[in-house]
């Protein structure tokens, strides 16, 4: 006898049946390349998609709500939360919405600091993706080197926060802490094998023939539909916009290095692939130049403003009056300026921004996280139909969606 | 006598304020320093009722009448390059003013350049959807309804986007409680079990730092293992623990400090 519940309904008088040829399929959430939690509801005629539907909210865990509700200091880790696999690059985002809220200037070395976490996870992230679409796709090789690869990175993010995947590794008004001894040298080894390691990958796949069913002229998005979806990041660029936020709004040191902003007007998802590869050479160019800046700055980590930020250990430790400041902002947290402020940052998937309205107290009056997967996701309802079952897996591959910052 | 809590917004306060305390706020500037903006704002200004127009953290603030909101997006997409729409969302002024208050984040790539678009409806008035302007909003516009409660009137699917479809309540309201209200706590027994099997099950727990004490079902328990449901309001029953590794495990062998490796170079 069927045990019926309201989630396992008793479905012996539901009809399946239908006049026309229509199959309503199911994808996700529990697909394994739906990228955790994404459910979409596709209408197929035969094999070919004809209308879909994604529907999201599986991982919405009310980031905005919480923010309203936390000192601004107490946010930093929920924001690792978002896109899990380049979380430096969120905690950044914030930091420095905060930091132009308040019209701070962050030390020297604190930037190059910054600018070498945010291009490690740009490549971690990068790789991630390589490695998840390819093995989506089939390409299993190619996953475990892509993967060995991300190892070392994570491996050197966790010398320096003692975090692989949610670091919190940067602060609103600088970093924790300076760089260990071993860092620059990891590093510099590390990038001198990036262009081989990038051209096994190319080998593997730029000529292979199943990699080229699934990747050209497969999930084709025109210049229109990226603009009117407000895509960002290389699904920009791929559609021939060349936008990068880096170079066209620089912040932090990113005016200080020459780097390309690789673009094609293809817009298929053999475009976006060749772009992610040119983007890490690009970010390994960044980090060597980043870490020549390195030598030569003074030791200064935050920034000194003592009614927003901390003093400095070693003040807190001896002089009374920065302890007690000290005590005030981790109880009762900074007090911003009242106003508002929308700070775009070019995070791996696209434009991160956060817009932050300040009303004078200790929380935020509201904040809303502006995550570059959101319509990244939604392009799928335009983009799906016409396509087949196939390609579904390869096109939700390289619009490179984490579900962590679609539902936040 | 009770302190006097308000019921319109129900978010974390601060516990230590300031009578004399005067907020600093982030400077404003007048919208003629900048040549670009000066050239949009007059686009606006030619056709609509512009309330407010000022230049905040290097992007210009244009507030606007609610009923001119799809126009002014038009006008700034089709004739000053604003080509894309990063960004819209409602903030609750509900308590004060009873309004929401709507903003359009737009960026024009030529011009490098990001101006915000404000306007200011009631409580029960709906918005004109741009979503024919823009694709993004299809998406925003739906979750703002979702979070705010906000209709946007001639949207194609004003569907809930993020909660499930059958939700009661509007979870960025400063009304609603972070933790959830009555409903919430009660959707997943009434749906999977039913309203009959409240008294059963219980409300959901929705606090999760919530730790109770006397809980033995649960993986998070403070206090001494005891077997699996026992009631221990009482006090703990003194339980013998038998590890099986005391008497050895077969095949496992005990680790030895002395004859392992230590690896100090990974080879990167």
């Amino acid at each position: 006898m069927q045990q019926s519940n309201r989630l396992r309904p008793f479905f012996e008088n539901i009809s399946f049946d239908r006049e026309d040829n229509e199959l309503v399929l199911n994808f996700g959430p529990q697909h394994p390349s739906a990228h955790g939690q994404l459910r979409l509801m596709l209408h197929l005629q035969q094999e070919q998609i004809t209308k879909a539907h994604p529907d999201i909210g599986y991982l919405h865990r009310g980031m905005e709500k919480m923010a309203e509700n936390m000192i601004y200091n107490e946010f930093m880790p929920t924001t690792d939360r978002m896109d899990y696999i380049a979380s430096s690059s969120n905690n950044y985002g914030f930091a420095l919405a905060v930091e132009k809220l308040i019209g701070l200037d962050v030390p020297r070395r604190a930037k190059v600091i910054r600018m070498l976490l945010l291009e490690v996870n740009r490549l971690m992230s990068h790789l991630f993706w390589l490695a998840t679409t390819a093995l989506d796709i089939g390409a299993m090789t190619v996953f475990l080197y892509a993967f060995r690869e991300r190892e070392y990175l994570m491996d050197l993010v966790e010398d320096y926060c003692g975090a692989r995947l949610t670091h919190a590794a940067i602060r609103i008004g600088g970093v924790p802490l300076d760089l260990p001894d071993n860092f620059m040298t990891d590093l510099r080894k590390f990038l001198d094998k990036v262009p081989e390691n990038i051209k096994d990958y190319e080998d593997l796949l730029d000529k292979n023939r199943v990699w080229l069913m699934r990747m050209e002229n497969v999930g084709v998005i025109s210049k229109e539909m990226a603009l009117s979806w407000g895509c960002s990041g290389v699904m920009l660029r791929a559609s021939g916009v060349q936008w990068d936020i880096r170079k066209e709004e620089p912040y932090e040191l990113y005016d200080e290095v020459e780097f390309n902003v690789p673009v094609s007007d293809k817009g298929d998802n053999y475009a976006r692939y060749k772009l992610y590869m040119a983007e890490m050479r690009e970010s390994a160019k960044i980090l060597y130049q980043v870490a020549d800046m390195y030598e030569g700055t003074s030791t200064e980590l935050m920034a000194h403003a003592p009614q927003y930020i901390s003093a400095p250990k070693l003040e807190i430790m001896t002089q009374n009056y920065a302890l007690m400041q000290h005590f005030v902002l981790v109880t009762q947290g900074m007090r911003p300026p009242v106003g508002e402020v929308y700070i775009p940052t070019e995070s791996p998937k696209g434009e991160l921004g956060y817009y932050i309205n300040s009303q004078g107290g200790p929380y935020p009056y509201r904040l809303k996280l502006r995550a570059p997967s959101f319509w990244h996701t939604g392009i799928l309802t335009d983009l799906l139909p016409g396509h087949y079952i196939p390609d579904v897996v390869s096109i939700i591959g390289t619009t490179n969606i984490v579900f962590g910052e679609v539902d936040r | 006598m009770r302190a006097y809590t308000p019921k319109d917004n129900v978010q974390a306060k601060s516990y230590y304020t300031d009578r004399f305390w005067v907020a600093p706020q982030v400077a404003k500037s007048q919208v003629s320093d900048d040549a670009v903006f000066t050239a949009d704002l007059a686009a606006i200004k030619a056709k609509f009722d512009v309330l407010d127009a000022y230049v905040q953290v290097e992007q210009m603030v244009v507030v606007i009448n609610a009923a001119d909101n799809y126009a002014v997006l038009e006008l700034l997409k089709n004739e000053c390059e604003y080509t894309q729409l990063s960004e819209m969302s409602a903030i609750d002024w509900l308590a004060t003013e009873g309004k929401f208050e709507i903003f359009y984040q737009m960026l024009s790539m030529t011009k490098r350049k990001r101006v915000r678009i404000k306007c200011k409806i009631d409580e029960n008035e709906a918005i004109q959807s741009v979503e024919k302007l823009f694709r993004s909003a299809d998406w925003s516009e739906r979750e703002m309804y979702d979070m705010f409660g906000v209709v946007v009137n001639n949207h194609p699917f004003m569907k809930r986007i993020l909660m499930p479809d059958d939700w009661e309540g509007f979870p960025l309201r400063k009304t609603y409680p972070l933790q959830g209200d009555e409903f919430a706590a009660w959707y997943e027994v009434d749906k999977i079990f039913g309203k009959e099997a409240r008294e059963i099950i219980g409300p959901e727990n929705r606090d999760p730092a919530r730790i109770d004490r006397y809980d033995t079902q649960r993986f998070s328990r403070l206090g001494h293992e005891v077997p699996f449901g026992t009631d221990i309001s009482q006090g703990e029953p003194d339980t013998p623990l038998v590890y099986q590794e005391q008497e050895g495990v077969f095949m496992v062998e005990k680790f030895d400090a002395e004859k392992s490796v230590v690896i100090s170079d990974r080879q990167r």
